[in-house]
């Protein structure tokens, strides 16, 4: 009360007009979807805002891994020890195989030196723990409990114990992203083991892959294994990825549909391991200019996931 | 705050922490891993509603632009989907709040109905032009849901303020 302000009483004071603050947040809104979606440049302000977030979502994440825990602890021995005898079963049953392939891993190195070519790069990896999907519904995406505490870098492969799940499109500093295979649009380029022929595979976002630019006389078959091709300097040659479900083969369009299901249990929650990321490939040779004009067609064909940060 | 026709209760002034504390409370249950239910509402956006429809000088675009930021981390999605479609929403309560309360809590939740559709459809339609997966039709049940919502949560949100129905003259408010 020290007497009459010259300010207006703040019983009028309402800043700003509505709908100018709609059109300055609006623009910034847009300006930051724009900038994250084509220029990936914003993941610094993700990662200290993911900080705060991170916290909380592990929090909120508790009592669902509770009842986890707990149904786990209550299904009983017998149960268990029947997965256990399953478990001891295949282990044997791959225990042949296992057994000769130190041995022959070593032959092989000792070939290829002898062929004087560059030996295979070894896969090694680091186990990380699935702790939710990502609740956005527009991509198939989880949350591993690895980060960039632990070494995680973008693009790293994941695997689990029957073949190819992703790759890491987002590191936080105590958790990672994984962009699984079917996510629209998650490119692997991939071998069919039958015949030899390369291609690449896209997810379709409906928990199938498509194999795209086949001809439609194609040499595929319903039930082709495909592995990864090792082309693209991400995925080590021959991680299973998927098996051929269906093939449309229509005259009237050049290519065949060939539709896919991911081998790896790619939809499950659990453990995967994350693999170490491949060592740099040689260069590749400069193109010569006469082919330059007519590398359209190539360049659809060339893996879109040499970028890490594939945004949606 | 605003007593509308029908209320019988004059309600206290509310207390800034409540809506900080149920804010932080809607991001928690949109973080909990039954989001990924269908028809499961989006939280945030129901109580951001909300506030902005009773405090709209308090719960303005700001909060909605923090929260929307907050959503868009955590769930993984493009930085600003949240943002946009919270923003959009803060504003259009905001400008039709006088005259969502003036009717009873049943047509109340029918005008936000479409509201909480357009929140949804916005950020459906930003993700669909930079060629983002369908999710489905059932995408939107949640807001449909939220609407049925609103009366319940009216009533959650508003227990702090009411006053207790028997005064007694020796107790402090």
């Amino acid at each position: 009360m020290a007497g009459i302000d010259h300010a207006p009483p703040p019983f009028f004071k309402q800043g700003p007009a509505p709908l100018a603050l709609l059109t300055f947040y609006i623009a910034i809104s847009v300006a930051l979807f724009v900038v994250d979606l084509r220029m990936h440049s914003l993941d610094l302000v993700r990662q200290s805002i993911s900080l705060l977030v991170d916290p909380v979502q592990r929090v909120a994440q508790t009592p669902g891994s509770l009842v986890d825990y707990a149904g786990n602890y209550l299904r009983g021995i017998q149960t268990l020890d029947a997965e256990n005898k399953e478990l001891k079963h295949a282990k044997l049953t791959t225990a042949p195989d296992l057994q000769r392939l130190a041995q022959m891993e070593s032959e092989n190195e000792r070939l290829r030196k002898l062929l004087s070519v560059k030996e295979r790069e070894k896969a090694q990896g680091q186990v990380a723990q699935i702790l939710y999907t990502a609740r956005d519904p527009f991509s198939r995406r989880v949350i591993v409990d690895k980060g960039q505490q632990s070494g995680i870098v973008g693009g790293q492969p994941a695997i689990d114990e029957a073949g190819v799940v992703g790759q890491v499109t987002r590191v936080f500093p105590f958790s990672a992203e994984i962009t699984l295979i079917t996510d629209k649009d998650q490119a692997v380029p991939v071998q069919i083991v039958r015949s030899g022929q390369r291609s690449v595979v896209f997810g379709l976002g409906n928990g199938q892959l498509e194999l795209r630019y086949m001809p439609a006389n194609a040499d595929v078959q319903v039930g082709d294994v495909l592995v990864t091709s090792g082309l693209d300097s991400v995925y080590l040659p021959g991680f299973p990825v998927a098996r051929v479900v269906n093939i449309e083969r229509d005259s009237a369009y050049s290519f065949a549909r060939i539709f896919c299901a991911p081998i790896a249990g790619v939809e499950n929650f659990g453990e995967l391991m994350v693999l170490n990321p491949r060592e740099a490939l040689p260069p590749a040779p400069p193109e010569s200019k006469s082919r330059s004009g007519d590398g359209g067609n190539d360049k659809g064909l060339r893996p879109k996931n040499k970028r890490p940060s594939k945004a949606n | 705050m605003q007593a509308n026709h029908s209320s019988s209760r004059i309600l206290l002034p509310v207390r800034p922490w409540f809506i900080f504390f149920t804010m932080i409370a809607a991001l928690v249950l949109n973080f909990l891993p039954t989001s990924h239910w269908p028809g499961v509402p989006d939280w945030v956006a129901l109580v951001l509603c909300f506030w902005s429809v009773r405090e709209f000088r308090r719960v303005g675009m700001g909060w909605a632009f923090v929260l929307g930021l907050l959503m868009d981390v955590a769930d993984g999605s493009v930085l600003g989907q949240h943002c946009f479609a919270y923003v959009l929403l803060a504003y259009l309560t905001a400008s039709l709040s006088r005259r969502i309360l003036w009717f009873p809590l049943l047509q109340q939740a029918l005008q936000v109905l479409p509201l909480l559709l357009l929140c949804q459809a916005v950020q459906l339609a930003m993700r669909l032009l930079v060629g983002g997966d369908f999710p489905g039709w059932s995408y939107f049940i949640g807001p449909l849901i939220a609407t049925l919502l609103w009366i319940p949560a009216t009533f959650i949100l508003l227990l702090p303020q009411y006053r207790p129905l028997e005064q007694d003259p020796n107790r402090p408010i």
